[in-house]
């Protein structure tokens, strides 16, 4: 008797076929409104496809529509988990343009909101990251120490999230009275927390299980596919905008820029990734020391007239965001309109290297992956 | 309790005994569930909620009733009233029928669960055996629900917990072992008798083995009820609910009234197999003050390794399938397997124990948790949270 291998049509009996998954667009882990196709046998993906375009809001199209000084509120919707950054890239773009120079207190108020914003979210991050493997107490203690962040940035512009703190030249308001006092004591408590942060899950044997030696980037790699911030420095490249494309005041501040060891595994694995964020982390906490030691008297903001017209030309301005090197190109043509405005943000050239990453990764490792990398679905699409 | 079920056929001569015997299990049964099963399954869901709040510094469900202690019945209610809702394309009546296969497998663990010396419902010569089989029928109801739901993130979770439940079976079962030589019986009554109510009687110190044993028993236990760090099958993150994706309503609860009551039947088995069940002092001849006590101390036992469980989800993060197959293969089984030869070995060398080294074992773990919990008050003394409130309103 022979075995028969062999359907009628010819197809092998034990042939197997990848299931074709959709993890998103509404998916608990994809960090706003994201899609991947997920190609797997088993838990085991052949490939995970990004898929873009879902929170698209056109922003770059609204710049040409709103004036200079009217697009400051949607900048903070590009990435509204840091939209302290995000406002001051436009700003400078427009400053650059325009030929303002920013006041020394308003660039101080600036960096002062910025690296607190940088806090705020690589808490996120750090928290999200833990979530996404499983354990949920990292989160909810890392949006504690959040909200605090928020409470002071609330004092300072009046919102807790889309702040349009930053205005062309400057600022919009004064730092309030004890503000500086304030900030300091917060980070008095906030050091010894990101420690606490440290303890309770740097250490965790699962967790370090969970993400050494997973979608490792090599250093060609990650500047192959052009990661940037955190991502890259984790692969070991020391390149933050802050130290080697200065703008603001930052060259005035010491600080060091943390980058990937693998002490658990390769270099710019999952776990590298999360943990310069971490540094990173201590790393604002000593700016804005810094900063409020060093806060000069002045005004906040210079004068710009209502109705902004700068010459014609173009710019690129870089920001080192909390997702790394954002950059915008703007162009003007002398009208009190941007000609166009194009935005370059860190998780976009995270997500197109996903699929890369993703072959012969798990389904779950797919979820750390996505966390590691810090993507925020609205910067991605703008 | 066929004492009495006799007495009251003896009082019928009309009505048939299989009637009288039918009609009183039944009554019996619906008392268990209702006045203690659900009750302790849904006060524990309120229970691990708090205990998360806590653990997470948050507040937790404090609305309903004292310190929200009825937030169970509300949200029980709340269920019961929404929509049934079953999705177009799912394979209806195993849909249907998952949960409900899911919770008879939980319900059925407790015939054969002690509750004290003379509250037992049925105490099979099989006890333990029966447990571990038939708790193994709510991978069942989880694998119907998986495949029956038509969505390949649920049976990827029927699926993941179909593996877990098989694989880390033999683990449990080898960790059982060594207490069924000691006891030499699998009478769950049998195994509580065999020990008593001092720690230095519990079958947890008897030996190095025994000890490994009751912390094998503990995580297999965990992964079978599909706990954290073992939470694969609706891994959140992952999966999006596991094999719970497209219920809602009274369904889905079913199945986490099953999750709950799971965890009460792992504690009670923890202390019935490892730490002297219901054992107390013979303090009393009142046999109902007895009872009662013993009672008690089922429960706070029981209890307290909920309690454990809450603690460790809330913890610890998610192992992946890979290396959750890794951790029962290639450690907890060759693990479980040296302690049965070593138990064995012990049985032979010495009969009769050794007093010495119980009380060397019982030295050992309180020595561990002394240090745990030194451990413990340390951090929560370096943790700064509560001095500071919300910064921006207090003075500088």
């Amino acid at each position: 008797m022979s075995l028969e291998l062999e359907f009628a049509d010819g197809r092998d009996v034990f042939a197997t076929e990848d299931m074709v998954l959709n993890m998103g667009p509404q998916h608990p882990s994809t960090h706003g409104v994201l899609r991947f196709i997920i190609r797997a046998d088993g838990e085991v993906m052949r490939s995970a496809k990004a898929d873009v375009g879902y929170l698209h809001r056109s922003i770059e199209k609204i710049a040409e529509k709103v004036g200079w000084h009217g697009f400051m509120p949607y900048t903070d919707r590009v990435d509204y988990v840091a939209a302290m950054t995000t406002n001051q890239a436009w700003a400078m773009a427009a400053e650059v343009l325009g030929g303002v120079t920013v006041p020394r207190r308003g660039e101080y108020c600036r960096v002062i909101a910025a690296e607190l914003g940088r806090i705020c979210s690589h808490l996120l991050a750090a928290g999200a990251m833990g979530m996404d493997i499983g354990a949920i107490t990292p989160f909810t203690h890392a949006v504690r120490e959040r909200e605090l962040i928020n409470d002071l940035l609330e004092e300072l512009c009046g919102a807790r999230l889309t702040f349009n703190y930053m205005r062309i030249g400057g600022v919009a308001w004064d730092l309030p009275p004890g503000f500086g006092a304030k900030v300091l004591r917060f980070l008095d408590h906030f050091e010894p927390y990101v420690d606490e942060l440290d303890d309770l899950l740097s250490g965790n044997k699962i967790y370090i299980e969970r993400l050494a030696n997973v979608a490792v980037v090599s250093r060609e790699r990650a500047i192959a596919y052009n990661l940037v911030g955190p991502n890259l420095r984790a692969s070991g490249v020391k390149y933050d905008i802050r130290k080697h494309l200065p703008y603001s005041v930052y060259p005035e501040f010491d600080f060091e820029v943390p980058i990937g060891e693998g002490r658990h595994g390769s270099v710019g694995d999952c776990w590298d990734r999360y943990i310069v964020r971490l540094h990173e982390m201590r790393q604002s906490a000593r700016i804005l020391r810094q900063a409020i030691d060093g806060l000069p008297e002045g005004p906040v903001i210079a004068k710009v007239p209502r109705n902004y017209k700068p010459a014609a030309g173009e710019v690129h301005v870089h920001v080192e965001t909390p997702r790394g090197d954002q950059s915008w190109y703007v162009v003007a043509d002398g009208t009190e309109y941007p000609y166009r405005v194009h935005i370059r943000t860190g998780s976009f050239a995270a997500m197109a290297m996903i699929e890369e990453l993703s072959r012969g990764l798990m389904i779950a490792d797919l979820v750390a992956l996505i966390a590691s990398f810090d993507i925020v679905a609205p910067e991605v699409d703008r | 309790m066929r004492a009495y079920l006799d007495a009251i056929a003896a009082g019928y001569p009309t009505v048939s005994p299989a009637l009288v015997y039918l009609i009183g299990m039944l009554a019996f049964g619906a008392l268990v569930v209702f006045v203690f099963i659900l009750p302790v399954a849904g006060i524990t869901s309120w229970v691990e909620r708090r205990v998360w709040a806590r653990i997470q510094s948050r507040i937790g469900p404090n609305r309903v009733g004292p310190g929200g202690f009825l937030q169970w019945l509300a949200d029980g209610l709340k269920n019961l009233l929404k929509e049934d809702v079953i999705p177009a394309a799912v394979d209806v009546p195993l849909f249907r029928i998952a949960p409900y296969v899911v919770v008879a497998g939980f319900v059925a663990a407790f015939v054969a669960l002690p509750f004290a010396g003379s509250l037992i419902i049925a105490d099979l010569n099989i006890g333990i055996l029966y447990i571990s089989a038939i708790t193994s029928l709510v991978v069942i109801g989880i694998l119907m629900a998986g495949w029956s739901s038509n969505n390949k993130w649920s049976m990827l979770g029927g699926i993941r917990s179909a593996t877990q439940i098989i694989c880390y079976e033999i683990p449990v079962g080898l960790s059982i072992f060594p207490v069924v030589l000691l006891s030499g019986t699998l009478s769950m009554q049998g195994i509580i008798s065999a020990q008593g109510w001092a720690p230095t009687s519990w079958h947890m110190f008897h030996s190095p083995f025994l000890f490994v044993s009751f912390l094998l028993f503990f995580v297999g236990a965990l992964a079978e009820g599909n706990r954290t760090p073992f939470d694969l099958p609706e891994a959140d993150s992952e999966l999006v609910a596991g094999f719970a994706t497209e219920y809602s309503g009274m369904r889905s609860l079913l199945f986490f009234l099953a999750e709950w009551g799971n965890l009460y039947v792992i504690g009670v088995l923890v202390s019935t197999l490892f730490m002297g069940g219901w054992q107390v002092p013979h303090f009393t001849d009142n046999g109902v003050v007895l009872a009662v006590a013993q009672f008690a101390t089922m429960f706070v036992k029981a209890y307290f390794w909920v309690f454990v469980a809450m603690w460790v989800r809330a913890t610890l993060p998610r192992v992946r399938v890979d290396q959750f197959m890794t951790l029962c293969w290639k450690y907890m089984v060759p693990i479980g397997l040296v302690n049965v030869v070593g138990t064995a070995t012990m049985m032979v060398v010495l009969p009769q124990g050794s007093i010495v080294l119980r009380w060397i074992m019982v030295a050992m773990t309180a020595a561990i948790l002394v240090q745990f919990a030194r451990r413990v008050f340390f951090h929560l003394r370096r943790a700064n949270y509560g001095r500071l409130g919300r910064i921006s309103e207090g003075a500088a």
